[in-house]
């Protein structure tokens, strides 16, 4: 609880400071004392705050996938500094952002529906605000509206779950209805809900029947909301579909099991063939985030034993695609452009980001020693012992798909000549996500076992 | 005597479902951005119903407190809908849907 206040805080601190005039210390007040909280929550030497009917309780699981966030926050505002133009104002971007973590904190530390409810909305409608953000830009419009009006479709369906779980339980309560799910006397209305709850936070996380509005909502949003929907986003939503099905469904039936291996396999399949025949850069991005929607889907069958996995998959993805975003903010100066062609011939103008891009999209495709790899490989072997061979031969087909679009990246950049002489946004905020991303991939790569004993 | 009683709580969730599904219709198949808000207001009201209806059932009062929540939410989801809505207008004179055509892949 007291996490969730502190950040609350900060918000609060960015939109006072516009009414101060105190502009420009925003950015890095904020970026010091996101990092402040991040190392007091994961030491847990914050008081702990009782009350509030414990709606909201930071149990280890939450612990850690909020400090993933708090660190995510943080990057994402430093690596979104130079995009606020002269006369915007800075602070509603960042209190927006700021507020939206706010959201994503209590999606993994709920213990009451309504409190789910609200972060995810307080997320949600975070992401509208920004997504439409380039107001004056048609394309920006038209994603904000796109994403507006399928999030609230998914958020309807999400909505409809819950109130069938309260129908059959009576509760919201995460322990009621944690009982109620395996108990034999539930009233059908339950499944129903459980079914809803499932369909809406597909819709949240992008998989495959329900993914169609995540390549045209990337491309059309500003490039920095575009890094924070690919990865604070996803791995918030993924992590709070995870924490559901915990309590909706830990004895998962065979049926389930059945729904959950077909979307899987058809998200993995969809993401990886359609990100092939991209030419744009961001929908390249914005595909292999389906992909790896897919990967991240596969931790729900091993539901008891996987929160680790998640974690160091969800970790590795959201670092890899932060750096990944540096360089695509670094590259596409002119945000109407952004083909994969802008990338040819950046390795000799700016070695070190050519260098940064390469060690994201390798880990990204899993190749060994980034912590891609050893996300995949973790992921996998707990997939094989538990039985499903199939499905893990199924995925190791498909990162080998996504070896060949990543490869286009890696080789326009390296191979090929620039046509004409290019201007990039020489940030020195881009350098630094950039570097501190890589030798984080690098890091975790190298200590695997340091991350995944932390849950 | 207690209305639900006599209605019965089916004749609830059925008319809450299909509430939901006019909103779910009417957001699929109408192009008038206006009408579109109206269809997810439909939809989330139709949850509401539900709510309140299981509240009384249940003789639980924590049901109608979500539904504070789900009407601010809603409240808030349509401002930010109605902003984007008039950026749009701003930039290309009409609000059809339709007209916004120009990310694909």
């Amino acid at each position: 609880m007291s996490t969730l206040i502190a950040i609350v805080g900060i918000g609060i601190f960015c939109l006072l400071a516009e009414i101060m005039n105190l502009r420009k210390i925003i950015i890095p007040v904020t970026i010091v004392s996101l990092m402040a909280l991040f190392g007091l929550t994961l030491t847990g030497n914050l008081p702990e705050i009782k009350g509030y009917e414990s709606m909201i309780v930071m149990d280890s699981y939450g612990k850690i996938f909020s400090c993933l966030f708090i660190l995510l926050t943080a990057l994402l505002v430093l690596q979104s500094a130079p995009s606020y133009v002269k006369g915007t104002k800075v602070s509603d971007f960042i209190s927006i952002k700021v507020f939206m973590l706010s959201g994503a904190v209590a999606m993994v530390t709920f213990t009451n529906m309504a409190m789910f409810f609200l972060g995810i909305e307080v997320l949600s409608i975070g992401l509208y605000v920004l997504a439409g953000s380039d107001r004056l830009n048609i394309k920006s419009n038209e994603a904000g509206m796109k994403y507006f009006l399928m999030g609230s479709f998914a958020s309807g369906i999400l909505l409809f779950g819950i109130a069938m779980l309260y129908g059959a339980t009576g509760a919201f309560d995460v322990a009621t209805l944690q009982e109620a799910s395996i108990s034999a006397s539930t009233e059908y209305w339950f499944y129903i809900g459980v079914i809803l709850i499932t369909i809406g936070m597909l819709f949240k996380v992008a998989a495959t029947p329900m993914h169609f509005w995540a390549p045209d909502v990337y491309e059309g949003s500003p490039t920095q909301v575009t890094a924070m929907m690919s990865t604070l986003a996803k791995v918030t939503a993924m992590a709070s579909f995870f924490k559901l099905i915990t309590i909706l469904n830990s004895q998962m039936l065979y049926s389930y099991t059945e729904v959950i291996i077909v979307v899987t396999i058809a998200t993995m399949l969809f993401g990886n063939i359609m990100a092939l025949r991209q030419k744009k850069i961001k929908r390249v991005l914005a595909y292999s985030g389906v992909s790896h929607t897919g990967f991240m889907l596969l931790t729900l069958l091993n539901i008891n034993e996987a929160q680790n996995n998640l974690l160091f998959y969800a970790t590795s993805y959201a670092i890899a695609g932060l750096a990944a975003f540096s360089v695509v903010l670094f590259v596409i100066k002119n945000e109407d452009n952004d083909q994969i062609d802008n990338f040819n011939g950046l390795a000799k103008k700016s070695p070190l980001m050519a260098f940064i891009m390469t060690i994201a999209l390798l880990s990204m495709a899993g190749i060994p020693i980034l912590a891609g790899f050893f996300a995949k490989f973790f992921l996998l072997s707990q997939i094989i012992t538990s039985g499903f061979i199939g499905l893990a031969i199924v995925a190791i087909i498909n990162s080998m798909i996504a070896v060949f679009y990543y490869f286009k990246v890696i080789v326009a950049m390296y191979t090929k000549e620039a046509e004409y002489e290019k201007e990039y946004a020489n940030h020195s905020e881009y350098y630094i996500v950039g570097i501190v991303a890589a030798i984080l991939l690098l890091v975790i790569g190298l200590f695997p076992d340091a991350l995944m004993n932390l849950l | 005597m207690n209305i639900l009683e006599t209605v019965g709580i089916n004749n609830y969730i059925m008319l809450s479902a299909l509430l939901f599904c006019i909103g779910a219709f009417g957001l699929l198949y109408r192009r008038n951005a206006i009408i579109m808000f109206m269809s997810i207001e439909i939809m989330l009201n139709a949850v509401n119903l539900l709510l309140v209806a299981f509240s009384s059932y249940h003789e639980d009062p924590s049901g109608q407190v979500f539904v504070f929540f789900t009407m601010a939410v809603a409240a808030a989801e349509v401002a930010v809908g109605l902003a984007i809505l008039v950026s749009v207008f701003r930039n290309i004179g009409n609000i059809d849907i339709d007209n916004l055509k120009n990310l694909k892949g």
